[in-house]
């Protein structure tokens, strides 16, 4: 691959899921329109979900899902070992997820609801950081897969990459959608990292804030706000737990 | 000639979601043919429990990455009709037409990128991109039309916005539909380059009597709603989706297991050629006329086949549905709704097969109870007992034991499986 003249190395990828839907992965296939070009940058050296070839030489892990049993700890451990560039990738591994709703109940609780009683090992959500360092964070349910080319780019050109920090209602703007807000939902586009491009919002639903929360956010003013247009402080909670994302204000809430 | 071997395989590759292929042959017998699931369960049905019915299908969309519209669209059937919402006919035809586009990103998915590097002997689908990039740029083509028709009708391709109770928060507008139209109509020639491609390759010769089980509604080809029908000419009401199913728990697994009539059934594109090929326009019949699919089909390697002729039913149902939805008003899609209480079952049929959603809310329209049910969870017994008999054929017919992986792994992934949806 060549820019400006320049040769560019590919990169080594591995692909890993943990406990997930593995929807962030399956955009690695998606945008059909840049998919060549997008496979010109990497070389795939272990992605289980596509391809029978699997090599232990890569040099970047995508990792996607949180973790939730003790056999996943051992195997993102040897993928840490492996791994130059670890990527926490889509809101499951970064902040845990909707996975990490079951931390709210006891484990038991959750087996007797789905297993009737069966034995079967689970232990409450945790995100990639809590069981290894993390590198690079790309967030998101699922990840844009946007954001994914340009951090990519970013790494094969040896350029810095770095996610917005400014929350989505910039982007929201950008579109000049109607304010959520201002149609009486509360929406969580303006404490949520952007880099979405204000999707959800677009297609006139809240934000449930699956990228986390962006940088330098005025919590309590949010809360104000959603006080003075006297809207639901239980449907505030409802979105601000969906992802697990905002977990250190919710704390402060209760 | 006496062989002894087994094939242990972990973490089946080209497949979403994480199961285990045993085969254990002694003294040339079968020994053993069991597949197991190891997926880590997420416990959806507990979590969601408590959660506002208004919020609960965009929860349950994450159960899969690969066919989220029909995990939300489930929910929302399931929980409309728990609490009697009524949303607008331009609704229903939107999220219908997002249907059309799940499956026609999924079956392109699957058959390109997942099954036809076992069919012409490549690890993955990306050598293909150098040995027969035309076939690659139709399948492209194909998936690429089905994720655009979902980001059209419901805002993203994975994991839905626009999709809510009550109906659309936001309708596509006219000129994205017809843009949708025409689209379609380019795409036509990839998919006939497609079907011409698979006509070339060998479908293994292999039938095991089976029950089928699909969605028959009054009138087309099955999607969203219907009775529940078998083969074996079982009918029950969507309500009464427990009699169609009947899990149990084996101590492999962390998948449930699923019968009705027999030992096992099936669910999948096939299932729904079986149980309503008489409702295919005349191109999807010609097409599987080609093939030699016939109802009722007891191949279950046939499955790739019905597939793609489904692939050229939804061009046809998808440009009929934008005729409609050009000659409606889509300004106001989404009715406005109180919550109460109520329980009810949403059936709908995801790419891979009849998935039911039931759903039992409070006063409040809070979720009390839910239970979800998978089309790979309906597959789990059969492709058990197919892989059981497959190996036994393999040893008759004396293949080696590299032939009988090759068929095997081959076997489970003509089901397409989506094993972390039906662990869930």
């Amino acid at each position: 691959m060549n820019h400006l003249g320049f040769k560019l190395d590919k990169v080594k990828v591995g692909s890993f899921d943990f406990t997930c839907c593995e929807g962030c992965q399956l955009q690695l296939a998606n945008k059909e329109s840049t998919l060549p070009e997008f496979l010109g940058l990497i070389d795939i050296r272990n992605f289980r979900e596509i391809s029978s070839e699997r090599h232990d030489d890569y040099d970047i892990a995508l990792v996607e899902g949180s973790i939730t049993r003790s056999d996943e700890i051992e195997r993102l451990k040897a993928i840490r070992a492996q791994a130059k560039v670890l990527v926490a990738f889509g809101t499951c591994a970064c902040f845990g997820g909707v996975n990490s709703l079951k931390n709210r109940i006891p484990q038991e609780e959750a087996i007797r609801e789905v297993y009737d009683g069966k034995k079967i090992e689970t232990m409450p959500s945790m995100k990639i950081s809590d069981i290894v360092e993390v590198d690079l964070s790309i967030p998101g349910c699922p990840v844009s897969k946007d954001e994914v080319e340009r951090i990519m780019v970013g790494i094969v050109t040896r350029s810095a990459v770095s996610l917005p920090k400014y929350p989505v209602c910039v982007e929201c703007k950008q579109k000049l959608n109607t304010c959520l807000f201002d149609l009486g939902e509360i929406c969580l586009g303006p404490i949520t990292r952007a880099g979405c491009d204000a999707v959800c919002p677009t297609g006139k639903t809240a934000c449930l804030g699956c990228r986390g929360p962006a940088e330098d956010i005025n919590f309590p003013s949010f809360e104000e706000l959603v006080l003075d247009r006297k809207l639901s402080i239980s449907d505030m909670k409802e979105k601000l737990g969906f992802y697990n994302g905002f977990g250190d204000y919710l704390d402060h809430e209760s | 000639m006496k062989v002894d071997f087994d094939i242990d395989l972990h973490h089946l590759t080209r497949v979403e979601g994480h199961g285990n292929i045993h085969i254990s042959v002694r003294d040339g017998r079968l020994a053993e043919a069991a597949w197991a699931v190891v997926e880590t369960p997420r416990f959806f049905e507990a979590i969601v429990k408590g959660m506002s019915a208004e919020r609960t299908p965009f929860l349950t969309s994450r159960i899969c990455g690969i066919c989220s519209i029909s995990h939300t669209l489930a929910s929302i059937r399931a929980l409309e009709r728990a609490m009697e919402i009524e949303a607008p006919e331009s609704a229903i035809l939107i999220r219908q037409l997002a249907m059309y586009g799940e499956h026609l990103q999924s079956h392109p998915l699957h058959l390109f990128f997942l099954a036809a590097p076992d069919f012409l002997g490549t690890p993955s689908a990306l050598p293909l991109l150098h040995t027969h990039p035309e076939i690659v740029q139709a399948g492209l083509q194909l998936k690429g039309l089905g994720n655009e028709i979902s980001s059209v009708t419901s805002g993203r391709c994975t994991h839905p916005v626009s999709l809510v109770l009550g109906g659309i928060s936001k309708a596509p507008s006219k000129e994205q539909l017809a843009d949708l139209r025409t689209k379609i109509a380019d795409s036509q020639a990839a998919l006939d380059r497609t079907t011409d491609f698979f006509r070339t390759l060998t479908i293994p010769d292999f039938v095991r009597e089976t029950e089928f089980i699909s969605l028959r509604p009054a009138e087309g080809y099955p999607s969203i709603g219907g009775d529940l029908v078998s083969t074996d000419g079982v009918v029950h009401d969507e309500n009464d989706y427990l009699l169609m199913t009947n899990e149990y728990l084996t101590d492999s697994s962390t998948s449930k297991f699923t019968k009705v009539s027999r030992e096992s059934s099936a669910a999948g594109a096939l299932a729904r050629f079986n149980n309503n090929a008489d409702r295919l326009h005349s191109r999807a019949r010609e097409v599987a006329a080609s093939f030699g699919l016939e109802p009722v089909c007891h191949n279950p390697f046939m499955n790739n086949v019905a597939q793609l002729v489904e692939c050229h039913q939804l061009m046809e149902d998808a440009t009929l549905l934008i005729d409609r939805l050009l000659d409606m008003d889509l300004r106001d899609t989404r009715a406005t709704w109180k919550p109460r209480a109520g329980k009810a079952t949403g059936a709908v049929e995801a790419p891979r097969g009849i998935l039911y959603h039931c759903m039992e809310t409070d006063d409040d329209g809070k979720v009390v109870k839910a239970d979800c049910i998978i089309p790979t969870t309906q597959n789990n017994a059969n492709i058990h007992f197919d892989l059981h008999a497959l190996a036994e054929q393999a040893l008759r017919e004396g293949r080696t034991e590299a032939e009988t992986e090759k068929l095997c792994v081959t076997l489970v992934r003509s089901y397409d499986p989506c094993i972390s949806c039906s662990v869930h």
